[in-house]
Formats: structure tokens, sequence, C-alpha cells
């Protein structure tokens, strides 16, 4: 008899007061007996609604039942005959928009925690099962990944697994790409991160770091290295800022430098590590996307007073998960919504002292199909703050574009790449996730970056 | 890791190192520059090429000991590794096609200034490299640049190598004697280049500076080292970092160096405490 609460097991949580103060993980996860107990809630559809709802089609029913059976370990290996990073899935995926969108448990009460179980078959793996030693026939043939994030690791796992030779190249000095510099800490903990690439890594995968392409090598040298197929998995790129005065301003951040002081350099360590960050008392974060909350959210157990989310449109249109939201507002995040600001105050030295907003409402729909905030008549106020943080998007990188002829971009510079089969302009080069779309989702990233061993497969197979 | 080859003090401040890097040293140009780290803790730190050798694959940096990095750095050896290294980045100088330049570094600039002058002299132009140091004993690079240039001029702030005045002073003097520059290039403190560039615009030369603000990755991603250029926001890894020094907001710049003074200070501090033996934890 499946069991028929209409609530979720509810996950265990760090206490918002506590948790808002330091970096350990938010979310505590399932034990054996919760987990067995959420399992229960599947119904075992026929039609399985969930799995066309899951960008990499991971046979959830199938994963579930395994856990309702205790066979925790098959269930993992379940999950990863499709999803090669199940622990960070199950965590940052917005499971509401897909899998459990559809989950007909989802229609009276809430769906079944498919992320949830997904997190934890995965925690269990890794803290209980001996990773098998993997026998792989070699091919004999190189393919190199631009880009060690969510494409670009899930990409080469997937072609090792087929016998290829694959070759990461990272820019950074440590692999994982967004997983690494991006989420947070108490979000998607690095550990974890590190144990999904070594489990890649295990698979004969090599990560070269240190390696900016466009720079130490162009595509066409890696061609000439012997490669036969390149995926370029780079990620989004330049942060976009407002283009108001006083962005320039000691104490005016983009999300990406604020995170990534925080999360890759360890600023919160400062000084005990070299890389400083500069938190403030009243920390404004402009955006309503789950950078802006992860930025928020990292302000505060940085210790600012009052951290505000300033967003130009209504809590209905924040592209941020509703959970980031909510936990957001558990913590002591204020929302300022229906604000825009218009420019940036200065002292006389050059840092931050406040910030001048406009009040918006919504008018008709605009062509993202959402309500076009417009400002309203002298509603300009001024917010005092002492650190700014931008995290309203990003512009493609043009480091590897700018140097391959015969690859084709979007006006907007995104690479042009065949929704199928990934492939580019150019010959043998492939290229997914955030390069391509813009910034997006993990699991999208991920999806693409199947997609993408799949058709590099084919590929390398048509040409011999 | 890159393995230190060759290390030479240039100055009590100053030392040179030549590291094992082929990859980035068959890439390498003028105008372009690494990003280090020195152990897992350690902060990325970006420092100008101040050569390169292809075929022994090497790339040489110049750097000043100012902070917990550098000095750190500065205590590595001849056979020590750096822990990560990372390059080319940032755009090469565009030095074809001029005739007559005037290269002019200020102290620790000199060390960027010289791989400049070196190409441009290699390309066939006339080269005047005009260098400005605080005083006699922190001349680097004279030799070097002497065999690069036409002509080499030397001044110190306090006079004692015989030639006082800024560099400033040197170019103004070359320039009301009717010498006639197509191009200047002018490295070093922010205020230098910015007397430079002002002086240049009068005489409608165009000036090539290289910025060197607060960095993290290098790849454009951070966005932490923008420079405000013509109006507009550059980031001075992918943009730059070389800039026309008389469309850059130097001032703007000046205050940005500042941002992590303190911090800066701090993380020093604990680092000579930590050596000496005394908790500042």
């Amino acid at each position: 008899m499946p069991n028929m609460s209409p609530k979720k097991v509810p996950m265990p949580e760090q206490d918002p007061n506590v948790r808002n103060k330091n970096f350990l993980e938010v979310a505590l996860g399932y034990t054996e007996e919760m987990a067995k107990e959420e399992a229960q809630r599947c119904l075992q559809c026929k039609h399985r609604p969930c799995v066309e709802g899951c960008p990499v089609n991971v046979q959830i029913p199938d994963f579930i039942k395994l856990v309702a059976e205790g066979r925790f370990e098959e269930a993992y290996e379940k999950i990863t005959e499709t999803n090669s990073l199940p622990a960070i899935c199950g965590r940052v995926c917005p499971q509401e928009t897909q899998c459990e969108k559809l989950c007909v448990r989802g229609k009276k009460g809430e769906p079944v925690g498919i992320g949830r179980l997904e997190r934890f078959a995965a925690d269990w793996y890794m803290a209980n099962a001996k990773p098998k030693e993997v026998k792989i026939e070699k091919l004999n043939k190189k393919v190199a990944v631009i880009g060690s994030g969510p494409a670009g690791i899930t990409c080469a796992g997937d072609l090792a697994k087929m016998g290829y030779d694959v070759t990461i190249f990272e820019a950074f000095h440590t692999p994982g790409g967004v997983l690494m510099y991006g989420i947070p800490e108490f979000r998607l903990p690095k550990e974890l991160v590190q144990k999904e690439i070594d489990l890649v890594k295990n698979l004969g995968v090599e990560i070269k770091t240190n390696m900016v392409i466009g720079k130490v090598f162009t595509l066409d040298e890696l061609f000439n290295e012997g490669y036969e197929a390149i995926f370029i998995a780079s990620g989004a790129g330049l942060p976009s800022f407002l283009g108001i005065e006083g962005e320039n301003l000691n104490g005016v951040y983009s999300a990406n430098e604020f995170l990534t002081r925080i999360n890759l350099m360890k600023a919160y360590k400062f000084p005990y590590s070299d890389t400083p960050v500069k938190v403030g008392k009243t920390v404004a974060v402009v955006g309503g996307g789950n950078v802006a909350m992860d930025a928020a959210r990292s302000a505060k157990r940085l210790g600012a007073k009052n951290v505000y989310i300033i967003y130009r449109r209504s809590e209905e249109e924040m592209p941020a998960r509703l959970e980031e939201i909510h936990h957001a507002k558990e913590e002591g995040i204020i929302f300022k919504l229906l604000t825009n600001p218009v420019r940036i105050i200065g002292t006389e030295d050059g840092w931050v002292k406040g910030m001048e907003c406009v009040e918006m409402e919504l008018g008709e729909p605009d062509a993202s199909g959402r309500r076009k905030p417009v400002p309203k008549p002298n509603s300009e106020h001024v917010i005092d703050v002492d650190t700014v943080i931008i995290a309203i998007g990003q512009t493609p990188n043009p480091l590897i574009t700018s140097t391959t002829p015969g690859l084709d971009t979007k006006k907007w510079g995104g690479i042009i790449a065949d929704e199928e089969t990934l492939e580019t302009s150019k010959p043998g080069v492939f290229a997914g996730g955030d390069a391509v779309t813009g910034a997006a989702t993990v699991i999208l990233a991920m999806g693409a970056g199947k997609k993408a061993a799949k058709a590099i497969d084919q590929y390398i197979k048509s040409k011999n | 890791m890159f393995r230190i080859v060759r290390k030479q003090i240039l100055n009590p401040s100053v030392t040179l190192m030549e590291v094992e890097a082929p990859l980035i040293a068959r890439k390498a140009e003028p105008g372009q520059f690494i990003i280090l780290r020195v152990n897992d803790e350690g902060e990325r730190i970006p420092l100008t090429i101040a050569d390169y050798d292809r075929e022994k694959g090497t790339v040489t940096i110049i750097f000043q000991i100012v902070g917990k990095t550098t000095e750190i750095l500065g205590n590595l050896e001849e056979g020590d590794a750096i822990l990560d290294f990372v390059g080319p980045l940032g755009v090469p100088s565009h030095l074809e096609g001029v005739k007559k330049a005037a290269v002019i570094g200020g102290g620790l600039g000199t060390a960027i200034a010289f791989p400049q002058a070196k190409k441009l002299h290699s390309l066939g132009a006339e080269v005047d490299a005009i260098a400005g140091f605080r005083n006699k004993e922190l001349i680097i690079l004279e030799e070097e640049l002497k065999s690069v240039s036409n002509r080499v001029f030397i001044t110190t702030d306090d006079g004692s190598n015989g030639n006082k005045g800024f560099v400033t002073d040197v170019l103004k003097k070359l320039l009301e004697e009717g010498n006639k520059y197509d191009l200047v290039i002018a490295i070093g403190p922010l205020v230098m280049m910015k007397a430079v560039s002002n002086l240049t615009k009068q005489y409608n030369i165009k000036t090539i500076v290289s910025m060197n603000p607060i960095m993290i990755d290098g790849t454009g991603m951070c966005g932490g080292c923008r420079v405000t250029v013509g109006g507009k926001i550059k980031f001075a890894c992918v943009d730059g970092p070389d800039f026309d020094g008389h469309e850059v907001d130097f001032d703007e710049a000046m205050r940005r160096q500042l941002m992590y003074r303190k911090e800066e200070q701090v993380s020093l501090d604990a680092h000579k405490c930590r050596l000496r033996g005394v908790d500042n934890a």
C-alpha cells in the first residue's frame, strides 16, 4: 500500500537563525527511514509522467521503488544509468518545474519528493558504497571538452564510458565550474562536488586545469593535437551591469565576483585564505534569480546586518526557485519588490553610500510574456547601503568565439548549435550549456552534455 | 606545477623569475599577462609577462614584494615550483607599423615596458626608452633596455643617478626638441600613466597604457577588473590590459586600486605573525 500522506516527509533543516551565520548545508538530508517512507508515496504510475519532465530522463519510479525496498545502492546505480551527478541534481535541480511538476501525487497535495530521494540515494552511496572498478574498452580516440562545469563533466563522463579518451580543459585552478565558484557551500557542499568529479576521473577522464582555451590553444590547434571532436561547455561568461551612474564605485560587485571570492577563493576564511571580500553593514542585491538569492544569503552569513533583494518586478515573476526565495526570507533577507535602481551614490573618496531607486508598477506583457515593469512618476527614493551586488545575468565570453574562424554566434554572442545534435557551424565542434543558451540551470547544462556525448560518438563513428 | 628555473634579485624589493611554462611561452606576446597562485589558500594575482623564450619554454615575470602573495613568491628559490600559472591572458599589444616610439616605464612598470620596446625594436621601429625610479638603487633593466632601444633615458626622483626628474620631464623635453613619435607606450603607476597621457594629449600622440587592476579569474568572468574607457565599462582582462591612455578614467582606477588596502595589510601582518610563531587567530 502506498503512503497516502498528502505531504512530503519534511526535510530536516538547520534553524534559519543558526544557519544564517554559518556556511554549512541548509538542508540536512533524509535518514534511511525518512527516505523509505517518502519513497512509498510514489504510485509507480504506468505512464511515468515524471520521467518526461527530467531533462536527462532518470528512470524515476524504478529508483524510487528500490529506495522503498531499502536497496539504496541499486537505487543509486539506477539513477546513474542516465544521470552522472545525482548528488548535485538532488540539491540544485528545479524539480518543482520538472519531474515533480508532472507527478500525479501533486494533483492532490504535494508531489513525491523526487529530488530529496535522489539526493538521499547519492549521499547514501557516497557514504556507504565502494566505487566499483570500471572496465571500459578503449576506442583510442581523443575528444576535448572545454570547461568542467555540469555540461562538460556530464559529456566527459558519458564519452569515457563509451571508451573515448577524454581531456577536459578548465580555465580555473580547480575543476567544477559554476558548481565550485557559483553555487554556495550551504546549498551545494564543495566536498561533494569534488567527489562527483573524482568519480568522473575514475572513468579515465583527464582534467587539465589552468588552461584558457582560445588563448593557450585555439580549437584548430586542439584538432592538430589529435582530438577528433571538441565540446565547448565554457559557461555563461561576462557579468552584465546595469549601465547606471556609480557602478564602478568601490563596494559594487558583480554577483560572479562576490560569489567567486567566497566560494572558490574561500574569502569567508580570510585572512587564513588570502582573498578578501567586503560585505559591509547593508547590502543591496539587484536581481531576482537564484544567483541573487545565493549572493544575498552569502552576504547575510558574512555578517551583513540588512540585506535587500532589489527586484523590478513582483515576486510572481522572480526567476529564482520558490525554495530559494523561501529560504532567503526565513534567513531574514528583505525583499524590495517593484523597485529599480537608478543610480548608485558614492562618498567623496569613491565608496558606495547609497542607492537611488524608483518604484515600479506592472504594465502590459513584454516579449518574455511577463508584465513589463514601468517606473512610477515621482517615486524616487534613496536606500542607505554600503555594498551593491549586481545579479542580472551575463553575456557570452568572447575568448573562444573570437579566436575560432567558422564558429557562428547569435547576435547576442551565444554559440549557434543544433538543438538536437549540438553541432556548431564548425565541423567536429559541438557546444552546449550556458555558452549556447545564456545563463540557465545545472540540469539543462547536463542534458546538453548528454546530448553532445551521443552526437560526438555518432560523429566520430560516421567519420571513420 | 611550474618550476622556477632562474631567480634574480633586481633590487631590494623587485625580483625576476624565469618560470617553466612551455605552453604559455609558445603563445605569449608583449602586453599579455599571466595569473598565478602560490599555494592552496592563495589568492590569484595577475602579473604582466616581462619576457618569454619560446625555445626554452619559459616565461619571465618581474614582481615587487608588496603583500603576502609576493612575499611568499619572493621566498621561492630556483628549482621550487609555483602551484598555478595560467595564460597568456589579455590582448597582445598592437605594435605593427610603428616607425618611432617612446616607451616609458615607471618603477616596476619598466619590466613590462621592456618587452614592448624589444618587440618594437624587432619590428624595425626606432625606440626611445625612458624609465623613472625613486632612486639609483632601484634602477632595473637599464642594460636590457639599451640593447633594444636607440636611446635610453633614466631618471630618478631624488637625482641620485645624476638625472633628477620624472619621466614626463624627459618626454616633454624630447617633444619640445622636435622628436616626432607615432606611438607612446607608458607603463607604471597610475599617476605616472595619467601624467604621460595628459602630456601626449597636448601633442596629439597616440598613447597606450597598461592597466593592472584587481582581478580574480582573468577570463572576463568576475568583472572585478573593470575600467572606464571612453565613458564605457571595459574589462581589463579580456578587453585590455592595454587601453588608449587618452580615454582611461585614471582617477576612478586609482580609487578602485585602494579597495582592499586594509585587507592587504591584515593579510600581510597575519602572515608575518605566523612566520614569527605568533598566533594571530
